[in-house]
């Protein structure tokens, strides 16, 4: 491809994407947007691990140190 | 006015300081102070007013995220515009390439800045024929003959040289002839 044909679809280039506006700016105000993405991004609040199976647990080491009360020194040593 | 400039400096470098440290007020400041040009650099890749308004969002969002890795001393537009780049980058790659012209961009071909010398058709079939060539292709030839920005901040912006910008317009401009040739058109 010569200089001259280069040339000629640069200009052919242009006369079809004319340049944008130099002057151009955002339609509204994208600060509010900008935060929102951040909060998105923020991490969530640490879960409780706290789940069912921790709950069953206690709750029946409860029931059995109250029907069986001698069995506590056993569950502390253990424990 | 050595010293006037030398406080504006002092307060520009304090700010991007506290930036990097995560100032949320510093932050809002330099978007306040750069988003106009953002966008205007992100709408000259991408050509759609909506788009280049989401990508400023996720640009400053990127700033936002990497301001550990920001160098006070390289500016920060400099750093934005690059970011910027590459988010326009990454969203002329996501998207599907039958979208091929937006209305948006049909309708400044109308514009009265066209040359007369090259027919609507094939304004229109040039625009068709670019929106096919690889994004990478695509922007440098945008930001250096469309919008003739010098070599060296489209290379700058593109993180590589001012030969590999030169080499990307040129191949962009020779597989845009091949394809208007194949389509019988002559430029």
């Amino acid at each position: 491809m010569s200089g001259h044909d280069e040339e000629r679809m640069k200009q052919a280039l242009r006369a079809a994407l004319p340049p944008v506006e130099a002057d151009a700016e955002p339609g509204r105000d994208l600060w509010p947007a900008v935060l929102l993405r951040l909060d998105e991004e923020r991490p969530a609040p640490a879960r409780s691990r706290w789940v069912w199976f921790d709950g069953a647990l206690l709750a029946g080491l409860a029931i059995l140190a109250v029907a069986f009360p001698a069995s506590i020194p056993l569950l502390v040593y253990y424990l | 006015m050595g010293d006037g400039s030398s406080g504006v400096l002092s307060q520009e470098i304090d700010l991007l300081e506290q930036f990097r440290s995560g100032d949320a007020d510093a932050f809002e400041t330099l978007f306040r102070t750069h988003q106009r040009s953002v966008y205007g650099w992100v709408l000259r890749i991408v050509r759609n007013t909506t788009a280049a308004e989401d990508i400023t969002v996720e640009v400053f969002w990127r700033i936002y995220k990497a301001r550990a890795r920001f160098e006070a001393r390289r500016g920060f537009e400099p750093w934005a515009r690059r970011i910027a780049t590459h988010a326009a980058l990454d969203w002329l790659r996501a998207r599907r390439p039958e979208n091929e012209l937006t209305a948006e961009l049909m309708a400044t071909q109308g514009a009265t800045g066209a040359d007369p010398a090259v027919t609507a058709e094939l304004r229109a079939k040039t625009a068709q024929a670019f929106e096919r060539l690889p994004p990478q292709l695509r922007v440098a030839a945008l930001l250096a003959v469309v919008e003739e920005q010098p070599h060296k901040e489209v290379a700058d912006a593109l993180g590589i040289s001012v030969t590999a910008v030169k080499l990307r317009v040129f191949r962009a401009i020779r597989l845009l002839r091949k394809d208007l040739e194949r389509q019988g058109m002559k430029p």
